[in-house]
């Protein structure tokens, strides 16, 4: 389903992405995690050509993204990508968040169009917001929308990019229990994270990196229990350790 | 009459102030400096989104030319860009151009220059991730624009288009040069026809115009109103 292969990055002079090699079968939930700075998100912006790829190859859903004859717009309508900051339209109440790229992009009529919305927003469970606007919501509703509005294309990968990290702790289990849920109807899934919980609960893979590299690749139980690399183990013992 | 000021003048004068010979002649006073002002606004809010949108455009082909275009009026007066277009179109076009649709060319491409600026503003304003959010679902990058940036941004525009079309309003009264008759011109023909109260003819213009752009600036603070949405956090 996405397959890098070699794949190198710089902003400027900053190595970002060093030889990344990595491939995600159909159905398969990874979770990448890392130290801030560590090039997750730049990592995660590549699959939907959010950020273009300086050397290698990058497949996803068949599609070459370096061929110039791709069409990156096909292709991301293939792929939800979810943002830590929500991202949602300001200007556009929560059903028309979601509607806009099916009606815009499929031709989906107006009409079925919502019917679908409702139906993503009872699965999140915000199904008495369709009226509602984004600043009236909490965090953790915004980002449920917003992953109502991804799932609005029928994508067949869906991308996060810590998605509960700008949520007030009590907000968090309500995006994660969307995001198990979703993991668990088959979706093909790359979750940047830090919630070790959901990793344990739902990754087949978790993947480490550190300064643009790929250090560490295994199941949840292997990397918890029993992780490799130094720096693994350093920053999962930071990540464990209270805060305050 | 005792007072200071004699507005006789302008009651005498008064459907000349404000429709010029109309409805024998040609429209012109205050109901000409009105449609110029009116039609040179609604081609400059379009050709300054035009021009903010082409120079904002991922190819240099097509950047650099707007932008020396845009440069190159905002770089000089106004009365100059009038005179041009005085001379030039009949040149141009080979056929003589009515002085009025000459004012509103002028008007229209020296206004649409500063509108970019505040296109381009307005644009750069809004968050980057409302694209990437918008690119991200597939919608392209125009629609993007369209249906996601632009409606944010022109709200946030409102404020400096209505300046802009406040300094437009006023600045028709350039059009007196070419012979347009409008408010100011009007004024000036009463004057020399009378040759008695130039203060009072000078006060009443001053005055009509400080109240329709009061009335305009008043309006757009409501449009403005009722276009508001609650802002994201
Ligand atoms: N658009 C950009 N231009 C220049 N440098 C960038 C850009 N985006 C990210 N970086 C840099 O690349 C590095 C990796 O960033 P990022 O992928 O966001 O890391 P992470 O998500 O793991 O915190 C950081 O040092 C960051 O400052
Ligand atoms: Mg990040």
């Amino acid at each position: 389903m996405i397959k890098f292969n070699a794949v190198h990055k710089w902003f400027k002079s900053l190595h970002v992405l060093n030889d990344i090699n990595l491939s995600v079968q159909q159905g398969e939930v990874v979770v990448v995690c890392g130290p801030s700075g560590s090039g997750k998100s730049t990592l995660i912006r590549t699959i939907n050509q959010l950020e273009p790829i300086d050397k290698g190859s990058l497949i996803v859903d068949g599609m070459d993204l370096c061929d110039k004859k791709t069409d990156i717009n096909r292709l991301r309508a293939e792929v939800g990508f979810v943002f830590q900051q929500f991202n949602l339209y300001p200007h556009l109440s929560v059903l028309n968040n979601i509607t806009l790229a099916p009606t815009k992009i499929r031709k989906t009529p107006r009409k079925d169009a919502e019917e679908q919305a409702m139906a993503l927003l009872e699965r999140v469970g915000l199904a008495n917001k369709r009226d509602s606007y984004p600043s009236q919501l909490s965090g953790g509703q915004q980002q449920r929308v917003a992953i109502a509005r991804a799932l609005a294309m029928k994508p067949k990968i869906m991308l996060f990019d810590e998605p509960t990290s700008a949520l007030d702790p009590e907000m968090i289990g309500e995006v994660l229990a969307v995001m198990q849920d979703l993991a668990r109807s088959g979706m093909t899934m790359v979750c940047v994270t830090h919630e070790m919980g959901f990793a344990r609960e739902v990754a087949d893979r978790v993947v480490f990196m550190d300064h643009g590299v790929i250090l560490e690749e295994a199941e949840p139980e292997e990397f918890f229990r029993n992780p490799q690399h130094d720096r693994a183990k350093q920053f999962l013992k930071q990540l464990l350790s209270p805060m305050h | 009459m005792d007072g200071l000021f004699d507005f006789q003048v302008i009651t005498n004068n008064f459907t000349y102030f404000m429709v010029g010979r109309y409805p024998e002649g040609p429209l012109g006073g205050l109901g000409l400096t009105l449609y110029l002002a009116a039609v040179s606004c609604i081609l400059s809010f379009f050709g300054g989104l035009i021009l903010g949108l082409l120079s904002l455009s991922r190819h240099a082909a097509i950047r650099y030319p707007v932008n020396l275009f845009i440069n190159t009026f905002r770089g000089m007066p106004l009365l100059m860009v009038i005179f041009w277009m005085y001379f030039l179109l009949p040149a141009l076009l080979g056929k003589t151009v009515p002085e009025s649709r000459t004012v509103i060319m002028g008007l229209t491409i020296f206004t649409s220059a500063y509108m970019s600026q505040i296109v381009i503003a307005g644009i750069k304003g809004i968050p980057k991730g409302q694209t990437e959010a918008a690119i991200s679902t597939g919608l392209k990058p125009w629609q993007a624009m369209v249906y996601v940036v632009l409606p944010q941004g022109l709200r946030n525009m409102i404020p400096s288009f209505v300046n802009q079309f406040v300094s437009l309003i006023k600045d028709t009264s350039l059009a007196f040069i070419v012979g347009v008759s409008e408010l100011t011109h009007v004024a000036t023909q009463v004057n020399n026809r009378t040759m008695s109260s130039p203060t009072e003819i000078f006060i009443f213009i001053a005055v009509v115009y400080f109240l329709i752009c009061y009335a305009f600036t008043t309006l757009s603070r409501w449009l403005e109103g009722r276009l508001a949405w609650r802002k994201a956090i």
